[in-house]
C-alpha cells in the first residue's frame, strides 16, 4: 500500500543533489540551465505536489530531447533542483533561501499550494529570483506587487465564478426574473476557499442575484449537514461550495445522504477527491470548473493539442486514468521559461524577467499572457459538468463540447 | 479478588440524572446557556433567520435531532473508552482520536479490497486491541507512574507517530466506506427529512458495544479487576490483582472501542490522517464534562454534543460547530468552579 517513497529517501537524494551543486553560481553549468523547486512530495499535498513535479518532468524531457533552450547560438539542457517542503509554509521558504543562497539557483518553478507559494514568493522577491508557478491560485499572491512572481494559472476568484454566470443564463433563459435566483455557498474558512467566494460574491452581486444561505465551513471538516438541512428548508437554485477534496467528499457523501435535490450544485475539487468513483451516480450533473480539459481545443508547438498531451502524459507516467489540471500547468510553467530564455537570448536574471512578463504564446493548456500583477489573464476557468459519470465541458460555451443539464436528475 | 464494596461515589457529571436532581445548580448552568444563547441570536441576524427557518420548516428540527443522535452515539464510545483509561489510569490519552481514525482506514481499507466494511468491526476490534497492547508495553507503562504532562507528551507523541504513518500508508486523500445501505425520506405535513439507514444501524451497533462493555464490566473477572484498580489501586495489589496487566487490558479495551468507533464514523462521515484530533477533542469535552465512572453521564453528553454541534451549524453557521463544542466545555468548567467553591471545606 506504500505508495509514496519515503521521507528517508528523498532526504538522501536531496542530499546529494545539494552536495553535487554545491559550489554556488549553479545557474548554468556547461550545457545545462538549472531551475529549482520546493516541492510538497511528502505530507498533505503529496499527492498534487508529486502531479506537479511529473508535469514538470515530462516538459523538460520533451524539450530536452527535441533541442533543448536556445540561447546565444547554443543549446542548453534544462535540470531542476527539486527539494521536498513536507507540505509545510515554513519549511518551503527555507528551502527556497537554500536553492538561491547556497545552490544558486537563478531561476525558480513554483511550489504546489497557494499557502506554499505564498511562503516562498517573499523570498525570490527579496533575491529578485523570477518564479514562473503553476500551482497557487490564490488572488492574493497578485495584489502585494510582486515583479518577480508569474503565474500560468486562472487565479481562485474565477474558480466559480463561471457557475454563477451559467445560473444567470438558465434563469434567463427560463425567464425568471435575477433577483429571485437564490444561491446557497458553503466555503472553508481558509485562503483558497475564501477567494473562490470572493469572485463569487463579486458575481452574484453583478448579475443582481440573491444569497440566502453563506456557511464557513471549518478546516477540519467532516461534517456539512447542518448547512445542507438549511439547504434543503431553502430551496435554493444553486448551491455552491468550496472546501477542498475533504469539502467536495463530504459533501457529496451527504448530498446523496440527505437527498438534496437542488438543481444546480457546482463544487472545486471534484476530481481530486475522486466524487465520480465514490459516489457514482449520484454526483451526475454537479458543476466542476477545471483550469484545464484533454477535451479542450488547445493547441500550441511543443505538445501539439491538449489530447496530444493527454496520451503523452499517460504513456509517460503509469497509473494516471485521467491527467490532472496540476500536472499540465506544470508543464506549461516549464514551457514558459524556455520561451523566455530564447527570447530573452541571455542569462541575465532581469533580462529573462523582461522576456517572462512579456509572454504571449498559446499552448496545449490555453494561451498565456501575464498581467502587470504577473498573473495570466488570456485563459478562463472552464465549467464541466459530470454527465454519466464522464467530465464534459459546459461552459464557456466557446469551448463547450456538450449541452449543460439542467436540472440535474437526483437519484 | 476484593470484597464487593459499594462502589465509590459516582462523581457527579454534567448532564447526570444527579445533579439534575440535586440542589438549583444545574438549573443555574442551564441558565448560563440559555443566556449565552440568547446573546449570540441577538447579536447575529443571521442566527435570527435560521430559526426562523426552523420555525416554518419544523420537520428539519428532526433532521437536525436524529442526526445529532446518531452522530452524538459514537462520540459517546469513543468518550467512554477515554473515560475508561482516564478513571482507571489517569492517563489523559491524546491520541484517542488517532485510534477513532485507525479503525475508520480498517474499514477503508476492506472497503477497498471488496469486503463489506462491516466486516471491520470485529477486524477492528481485535486489530485495535492488539495494537493497543503493544503500545501499552512499548510506551504507556513507562509513563504511567510518571507525572501528568510526560504521559501527556508520551500520547501526544504517538498521536503525530499515527498521523503520519496513515499518511504514509493511506496517502492523504479523504476517504469513504460506503455501506450500500439506503436512505429513507419521510413526508411529514408538506416537509421532509431523511434518514439513512447507515445512521440508525450505527447507532445500534453502538449501543449494543456499549451494553456489552457495561455487562463486562460488571460480570467478568478482569472487569471486576479494572473497577477494583480503579477504586484503589495500591489496595487492589495487596489483594493480589495484577494492576500492570488490568492497565494493559484497559488500555487495549479503550484501543478497541476506538476502532470500532472509527469503523462507523468511516460509514458515516469522512476520515483522513490529520482528523484524528477532532475526535480527540471532542472525547475530552465529554469526558470532563461527565466525569469518569459515569456512564449515563457519558452518553448523556455524548448524544448532547452531537446535538448541540447540529444545532449550532444550523443556526450560528457551520463555522461555529466545533466552537460550540469548546465554548459548552469552558461552561462546563466554570460551573464547575462555582460548585467547587461553595463546597465546605475542613480548614488544615
Amino acid at each position: 500500500m506504500l505508495k509514496h517513497c519515503s521521507p528517508a529517501t528523498v532526504l538522501a537524494a536531496a542530499a546529494v543533489a545539494a552536495i553535487a551543486a554545491a559550489p554556488a553560481s549553479a545557474k548554468v553549468e556547461g550545457d545545462t540551465i538549472v531551475l529549482g523547486s520546493a516541492l510538497s512530495e511528502t505530507g498533505k499535498y503529496s499527492t498534487n505536489g508529486i502531479h506537479a513535479k511529473n508535469g514538470y518532468n515530462i516538459a523538460i524531457d520533451l524539450i530536452n530531447k527535441t533541442g533543448g533552450v536556445k540561447v546565444g547560438g547554443k543549446s542548453y539542457k534544462l535540470r531542476v533542483i527539486y527539494y521536498d517542503d513536507e507540505s509545510t509554509p515554513a519549511r518551503g521558504a527555507q528551502l527556497a533561501e537554500r536553492l538561491i543562497k547556497q545552490d544558486g539557483v537563478k531561476y525558480m518553478l513554483g511550489p504546489y499550494s497557494s499557502g506554499l507559494t505564498k511562503a516562498i514568493a517573499p523570498v525570490t522577491e527579496k533575491y529578485r529570483i523570477p518564479m514562473v508557478e503553476a500551482e497557487g491560485a490564490s488572488r492574493s499572491l497578485f495584489t502585494k506587487g510582486y515583479k518577480y512572481l508569474f503565474a500560468v494559472l486562472s487565479t481562485s476568484e474565477q474558480y466559480l465564478a463561471s457557475s454563477i454566470q451559467l445560473a444567470a443564463e438558465i434563469a434567463d433563459k427560463a425567464g425568471k426574473k435575477r433577483k429571485d435566483v437564490k444561491i446557497a455557498m458553503a466555503f472553508e474558512n481558509d485562503p483558497f476557499s475564501l477567494d473562490v467566494r470572493a469572485g463569487v460574491v463579486a458575481d452574484i452581486k453583478r448579475l443582481g442575484m440573491s444569497i440566502v444561505i453563506d456557511d464557513r465551513l471549518p478546516r477540519d471538516l467532516s461534517d456539512m449537514t447542518a448547512t445542507l438541512t438549511k439547504v434543503r428548508a431553502l430551496k435554493p437554485d444553486l448551491l455552491v461550495v468550496s472546501g477542498h477534496s475533504k469539502g467536495a467528499a463530504t459533501a457529496g457523501r451527504q448530498i446523496k445522504e440527505l437527498k438534496i435535490a437542488t438543481p444546480m450544485v457546482a463544487m472545486t475539487h471534484c476530481e481530486s477527491s475522486k466524487l465520480v468513483s465514490k459516489f457514482g451516480a449520484a454526483v451526475d450533473g454537479f458543476l466542476c470548473p477545471t483550469q484545464w480539459a484533454e477535451t479542450l481545443s488547445y493547441k500550441g508547438p511543443y505538445f501539439g493539442s491538449a489530447a496530444d498531451f493527454d496520451k503523452k502524459f499517460k504513456a509517460t507516467f503509469s497509473g494516471y486514468k485521467t491527467v490532472p489540471y496540476q500536472s499540465a500547468q506544470a508543464a506549461a510553467a516549464v514551457l514558459v521559461w524556455k520561451d523566455a530564455f530564447e527570447r530573452a537570448n541571455s542569462f541575465d536574471k532581469e533580462k529573462v524577467r523582461e522576456a517572462i512578463s512579456s509572454t504571449e504564446m498559446t499552448t496545449f493548456y490555453g494561451r498565456i499572457k501575464f498581467s502587470k500583477a504577473g498573473n495570466n489573464i488570456a485563459k478562463p476557468m472552464v465549467l464541466r459538468q459530470i454527465q454519466d459519470g464522464k467530465y464534459v465541458v459546459v461552459a464557456p460555451s466557446k469551448w463547450a463540447s456538450h449541452k449543460v443539464q439542467h436540472p440535474r436528475k437526483v437519484q | 479478588m476484593a470484597s464487593q464494596k459499594p462502589a465509590a461515589p459516582a462523581r457527579t457529571g454534567f448532564l447526570s440524572p444527579a445533579w439534575l436532581k440535586s440542589s438549583g445548580d444545574g438549573w443555574t448552568l442551564l441558565l448560563m446557556i440559555a443566556l449565552v444563547c440568547v446573546v449570540l441570536v441577538l447579536i447575529s441576524g443571521q442566527a435570527q433567520n435560521n430559526l426562523t427557518i426552523l420555525q416554518v420548516a419544523w420537520q428539519q428540527n428532526i433532521q437536525l435531532l436524529l442526526d445529532g443522535l446518531f452522530i452524538g452515539a459514537i462520540f459517546a464510545l469513543a468518550a467512554y473508552g477515554l473515560a475508561l483509561v482516564w478513571g482507571v489510569m489517569n492517563v489523559k490519552n491524546l491520541c484517542q482520536g488517532e485510534y477513532v481514525i485507525m479503525g475508520g482506514y480498517i474499514a477503508y481499507y476492506l472497503y477497498d479490497i471488496g469486503i463489506h466494511p462491516f466486516v471491520g468491526l470485529p477486524v477492528a476490534i481485535v486489530f485495535m486491541f492488539g495494537f493497543g497492547w503493544a503500545i501499552y508495553v512499548l510506551v504507556i507503562r513507562r509513563v504511567i507512574d510518571r507525572d501528568l504532562f510526560t504521559s501527556l507528551l508520551a500520547t501526544f507523541g504517538i498521536a503525530i507517530v499515527l498521523q503520519q504513518g496513515l499518511n504514509l500508508i493511506f496517502g492523504p486523500e479523504v476517504q469513504t466506506a460506503r455501506s450500500g445501505l439506503p436512505t429513507a425520506t419521510v413526508t411529514l405535513g408538506g416537509g421532509a427529512f431523511t434518514f439513512a439507514w447507515i445512521k440508525l444501524t450505527a447507532f445500534l451497533m453502538c449501543g449494543a458495544l456499549a451494553l456489552a462493555v457495561v455487562i463486562f464490566m460488571k460480570r467478568s473477572r478482569m472487569g471486576q479487576a479494572i473497577r477494583a484498580t480503579a477504586q484503589d489501586a495500591r489496595a487492589a495489589r495487596v489483594m493480589g490483582i495484577d494492576t500492570d496487566r488490568v492497565y494493559a487490558f484497559t488500555y487495549s479495551l479503550n484501543a478497541a472501542i476506538c476502532g470500532a468507533a472509527g469503523v462507523l464514523i468511516a460509514m458515516i462521515w469522512v476520515i483522513q490522517p490529520f482528523y484524528g484530533i477532532t475526535h480527540s477533542i471532542r472525547s475530552f469535552v465529554i469526558v470532563t464534562a461527565a466525569g469518569f465512572g459515569n456512564l449515563p453521564g457519558v452518553i448523556t453528553a455524548g448524544l448532547g454534543l452531537g446535538v448541540a454541534e447540529q444545532y449550532s451549524g444550523f443556526v450560528l453557521g457551520a463555522d461555529f460547530q466545533q466552537a460550540t463544542v469548546v465554548g459548552m466545555l469552558l461552561l462546563v468548567l466554570i460551573w464547575r468552579q462555582i460548585i467547587e467553591n461553595k463546597h465546605r471545606r475542613v480548614v488544615e
